[in-house]
């Protein structure tokens, strides 16, 4: 009799430990570039509000500064170690992070990419991202039909070498004009000969500024600036307005930014490419929790969309105006 | 003092030691006024000091505390919360610009005395003094910004970014703050005996105490006035850019460190120029601006630096064993 209550006793307490008394919340780690990017935060933000929407711990790091790749492979080894069943990473650098990838996705971990892919792309289970090269096509479309024809001189305002998301916004920008340009998977920058100077912003206000600056000396005759993302073109703003040049030259960018749509409606940015961090976050912790309870992975691209935003739209090519950019825009309104 | 024997390369370089970073500014002015017709113009010079303005004030900084065998690597850090201090007090809480700007430089200064505190009461090495206040400062101006840029900014704050016309070319009250900067504080170092002293902290700490100045008093200076320069650095940042930028500085640490060393200063400390850490920051400045007006990568910029770094060491390295 005691041997039976013994076998029943350990048996119920077995199947106890297997199944708790709640059931487990999913967890999902948020790997960013970089804690303090407006950009990030707004994604943080919109992972946050989805997990506690759907039940879920959200565990949140990010590297020290772009590049920072160690940082990026230590929060991940950490989360994992955390419980956390699936991982989204905005990659800092698209190929570095693989073997920690690889390591996390041999332990049964679902990782995501998010905003920008990894080198391949296919080391990720999915990938949740603005699609770059668009977003580069359609403000490449909205200066070549706001420009009418006129000869252009063009400048752009790169991130620096190497960079897939730069290299995207670059070619996609320069096809969207018609001009001969890379395709999508190239990390080369295209250089026709209407772009008469190429320089790098590292996205950086003060550093587009200069790059500008630089740029205008070379060529005086400049009439359109790509810029990388919004405070590279506040940047290259400032550098025209002290050249007497802000009123002929026009410049387009990508971003879509709280900030960068404020400049849009003061006339600073003609166009802008607004991309939407908090979907792709929300997308992302909505698939962790897919896989915590139905052990579905997600898989492949998922476009999470480009809206041009511009004060005056042109014909033929479709646009929103600021009121609906400030609406959408992340960071603080 | 008895003739020594120059047979090595060393006892021949102190004089191209110190005319070495001149001579490469010169090299580097000819070539790109031969590859390019743009290069060679006030406006283009105007402007080349224009952009290295923020870094080479900063460097002022840096070179005193690399003469006292310092290094500080949260100077770009400092700058930037200086100028979000600056303009968020003149933005949020409305105080006048003046007011404004001397606060900014007090916390500049305040955190140039952490620094100098952590290095003579601790006794901590600089590098890692620095190292640490480089994380916080930058965390503390994230959180006091939120992330925010100020664009709210008084026209007081930015007069230092306009310009006056000299013989047909414009140059900024800043270019000219930083050159008086420059001369002050050479002055200073030659011919004061406060300013001799930081060499003799750099070459010879224990001498100098056995002399009756003690060392931890001229390096607690030394911070606590490289901290001012740094504050008056965050205030040319806001004039160049119009705004508060709490993503500024990231990487000045590293720029003023390498303007230091193309100056001829040495990293062990003792000996430099400050005047040279002028001519450093502009030469970065005139291949960045040189390499983009011949529309090469500025890849090349970074490497081309990195060789001119090494070479510049490496001079240093050997006039030092040349004996002086």
């Amino acid at each position: 009799m005691l041997k039976l209550t013994l076998a029943a006793a350990l048996t119920s307490a077995a199947l106890a430990a297997q199944f708790p008394a709640h059931a487990a919340e999913p967890v999902i780690g948020l790997i960013t570039k970089t804690e303090t990017n407006p950009f990030f935060v707004k994604m943080k933000e919109g992972a946050s509000a989805e997990a506690k929407a759907k039940g879920a711990k959200l565990l949140s790091g990010a590297g020290k500064a772009d590049g920072d790749n160690a940082g990026q492979v230590a929060a991940m080894e950490n989360m994992i170690a955390a419980g956390a069943k699936t991982i989204l990473i905005t990659p800092s650098d698209a190929k570095a992070i693989i073997p920690a990838i690889k390591k996390a996705q041999e332990k049964g971990v679902m990782v995501i990419a998010l905003d920008s892919p990894t080198d391949p792309q296919s080391a990720t289970d999915a990938l949740f991202a603005t699609d770059n090269y668009q977003a580069g096509v359609l403000i490449g479309q909205y200066a070549k039909a706001a420009m009418a024809g006129k000869p252009v001189k063009i400048a752009t305002l790169d991130l620096f070498p190497g960079h897939p998301v730069g290299a995207q916004r670059h070619n996609g920008f320069l096809q969207g004009f018609g001009l001969k340009s890379n395709d999508a998977k190239n990390n080369e920058l295209a250089r026709p000969a209407e772009v008469v100077c190429m320089a790098d912003s590292f996205g950086d206000r003060a550093k587009g500024q200069t790059a500008m600056e630089n740029c205008l000396q070379k060529n005086p005759d400049i009439n359109l600036v790509y810029t990388i993302n919004e405070p590279a073109a506040a940047g290259a703003f400032n550098a025209l307005q002290k050249s007497g040049k802000d009123k002929n030259v026009m410049i387009v960018s990508v971003d879509g930014g709280c900030d960068g749509i404020k400049d849009v409606a003061g006339g600073k940015i003609a166009a802008t490419s607004q991309q939407y961090p908090l979907k792709m976050a929300a997308m992302g912790v909505a698939a962790g929790v897919d896989y915590a309870t139905t052990g579905k992975k997600v898989s492949g691209y998922t476009d999470t969309g480009v809206t041009l935003i511009a004060a005056k739209p042109v014909d033929g090519v479709e646009s929103k105006d600021t009121k609906v950019g400030t609406e959408l825009c992340w960071g603080k309104k | 003092m008895a003739a020594i024997p120059s047979t090595t390369l060393g006892a021949k370089l102190p004089p191209i030691g110190q005319l070495g970073p001149f001579i490469a500014l010169l090299i580097a002015c000819v070539a790109f006024g031969f590859t390019t017709d743009q290069f060679f113009s006030g406006e283009n010079f105007s402007l080349i000091l224009q952009q290295v303005t923020v870094v080479g004030v900063i460097a002022i900084g840096q070179t005193l505390i690399i003469l006292t065998a310092g290094i500080d690597l949260s100077c770009g850090m400092i700058m930037a919360l200086g100028s979000i201090v600056m303009t968020k007090l003149a933005a949020d809480m409305g105080l006048p610009a003046p007011l404004a700007i001397l606060a900014g430089i007090a916390v500049t200064a305040g955190f140039g005395l952490i620094n100098g505190l952590l290095v003579t009461r601790i006794k901590l090495p600089p590098f890692i003094v620095t190292l640490g206040t480089f994380n916080i400062a930058f965390a503390i101006t994230q959180l006091y910004s939120g992330a925010q840029t100020v664009t709210e900014v008084p026209p007081m704050m930015t007069w230092f970014g306009s310009t006056f016309a000299l013989g047909g070319t414009n140059i900024a009250y800043g270019t000219i703050l930083m050159i008086l900067l420059y001369l002050g504080v050479w002055f200073w170092l030659r011919e004061t005996g406060a300013g001799r002293h930081v060499y003799a902290v750099g070459n010879n700490p224990e001498a100098t105490r056995l002399v009756g100045i003690p060392p931890e008093r001229v390096l607690l200076g030394v911070y606590v006035l490289a901290g001012v320069f740094y504050g008056i650095a965050s205030l040319m940042s806001v004039a160049r850019t119009g705004v508060g930028d709490p993503n500024a500085g990231q990487t000045e640490n590293l720029d003023a460190i390498t303007a230091v060393v193309l100056g001829g200063t040495s990293l062990f400390g003792g000996r430099g120029m400050i005047l040279g850490s002028l001519v450093g920051a502009i030469v970065v400045g005139v291949l960045r601006n040189g390499l983009t007006l011949m529309g090469v990568s500025s890849v090349y910029q970074v490497l081309i630096t990195g060789i001119l770094v090494i070479v510049a060491v490496t001079v240093d390295q050997l006039s030092r064993k040349g004996g002086r």
